[in-house]
């Protein structure tokens, strides 16, 4: 039987083994060089466009950890990504699966060729997940969502929680690769009632056979 | 005539891309594959890809005197000595002590344009990188041209110099520090094997089996834009696609994350123009 202790053992020597993977020889930096080489490779770029490249506590430690920080770490991100969370008043959370649907479909927004705007952001949801049937054009960065709401029987709770995790991914899963689409302001929150209610509607195609 | 080339293989390749796009959208492996049987096509002859169009004009224009100063390139370092192309490219990026940076090979051609034939810098970097329809400007040209002069070599930049282990350890950095709206690095896309955005497959850079298939393919010719497209103009695109602002060709922070793909790349054999979607 394997003790505690060599199990313990083992883990680190995994991590360590990662750790060097990723470390391959190269050095560390300074992160102030890192941030003298990003304002001076962007010389055209306003104050504000610059802001960009403000990490936040939420990225620096994602940055930092290479999207697996350590348990504590995990959870006062969840915690703080958790208290950005902004809920409809009147407490409805589902909207229009139809505009969902397009709004899945769009890469519009926030691109430097994007302004002056023209329309409304997308999510761009298609890029990285699988949703409807008929959709064959999707990424699989995340994980398909095919029949989302039918496979958790379109419950009051999973819809909260389909809510929470477009309005920030990073509550329910910490250094998620998913956009914070709310927290950020990317989308308003009407369109994520409309994409709440693309993945949990049962007319939705995402749910339709 | 040139000209009329072009649009005729870009055409029978859009047409030809498109039709298996078509067929088969249900199957990225798909596309893949039939890219691949166009990729061994173009090998047995390579004069049938349009970017072999831009290796021609940039040798003409690395030999042809230009710039108020009306010299040639002929008298630029690109690492191997004044006028030495052959082999120069697998062993860029590379620190120049005549400039104390490292440079890729844009930021070299960049630089010996302004110095030696006297070009204004400031109009060189200003829309550099051709739209879609329009062809690579000259500086893109040639660095293609100079890339397909180390094809059949092997990515061998050493990274001894303390400059240019420092800009490795600038460009990994980089590849997993997170920012913008969407909250993206560079890793967030090419972080893992197998993933595709839509349909198109992503390279994890940082598995060297990867690294070195895709890297060694760049410049490369792009079928959906019908140009060449450089590594600096890619690196530009995915900070465009990150809702980040435009990087400047030949910045710190391009050269080190082209050092960071090359790195990994180390090994991997140079083949260009590679043909893209």
């Amino acid at each position: 039987m394997m003790g505690k202790r060599r199990i313990r053992f083992v883990l680190l020597a995994c991590i360590a083994l990662v750790g060097s993977s990723w470390a391959q020889e190269i050095d560390a930096i300074d992160e102030a060089r890192i941030d003298a080489a990003t304002r001076a490779a962007f010389p055209r770029a306003s104050a504000d466009w610059l802001s960009r490249f403000k990490a936040d506590q939420t990225l620096e430690a994602c940055s930092r950890y290479r999207d697996a920080p350590p348990a504590e770490t995990t959870r006062t991100i969840a915690a703080q990504e958790s208290a950005t969370i902004q809920y409809p008043p009147d407490g409805k959370l589902i909207g229009d699966w139809k505009r969902g649907e397009q709004i899945a479909q769009s890469g519009y927004g926030l691109r430097f060729t994007d302004y002056p705007s023209t329309r409304e952001n997308g999510g761009n949801c298609y890029a990285c997940h699988q949703l409807t049937k008929e959709e064959v054009s999707y990424g699989t960065i995340g994980p398909s969502l095919v029949d989302y709401g039918k496979i958790r029987r379109f419950s009051e709770p999973d819809t909260k929680a389909a809510y929470e995790k477009i309005y920030n991914s990073h509550a329910t899963f910490p250094c998620s690769p998913m956009p914070r689409f709310g927290t950020n302001g990317v989308l308003t929150m009407e369109q994520i009632k409309d994409i709440v209610a693309l993945m949990m509607s049962p007319e939705s195609p995402v749910n339709r056979p | 005539m040139k000209n009329v080339r072009q649009s005729l293989c870009a055409a029978i390749l859009a047409s030809a891309f498109a039709g298996s796009v078509y067929a088969q959208q249900s199957d990225g492996g798909t596309i893949e594959r039939a890219l691949e049987t166009y990729r061994s096509m173009m090998k047995s002859d390579p004069w049938s890809n349009p970017g072999m169009l831009d290796v021609d004009r940039g040798e003409t224009l690395w030999k042809t005197a230009a710039g108020p100063n009306n010299v040639s390139l002929e008298g630029c370092d690109l690492g191997l000595g004044p006028g030495k192309v052959d082999g120069a490219f697998a062993e860029l990026p590379r620190y120049f002590a005549d400039v104390d940076r490292v440079m890729d090979v844009e930021a070299r051609l960049l630089w010996c344009m302004v110095k030696l034939q006297g070009f204004d810098r400031l109009k060189l970097l200003t829309r550099p990188h051709p739209s879609a329809g329009m062809p690579v400007r000259d500086l893109g040209a040639i660095a293609t041209y100079v890339a397909y002069r180390s094809n059949g070599r092997s990515f061998a930049a050493t990274f001894s110099h303390p400059k240019e282990k420092e800009m490795l350890a600038l460009g990994e950095a980089l590849f997993f520090r997170r920012s913008g709206p969407m909250d993206f690095a560079c890793s967030t896309c090419h972080g893992d094997s197998g993933k595709r955005i839509r349909l198109q497959p992503l390279p994890f850079f940082s598995k060297p089996e990867e690294a070195r298939r895709i890297v060694g393919e760049w410049p490369a010719y792009r079928v959906s834009t019908t140009h060449v497209m450089t590594m600096q103009h890619r690196i530009y695109d995915c900070f465009w696609q990150m809702r980040l602002p435009e990087v400047e060709l030949g910045s710190e922070v391009s050269v080190a994350l082209i050092s960071y793909l090359v790195k990994q790349a180390e090994g991997g054999e140079i083949n260009v123009p590679g043909m893209k979607r």
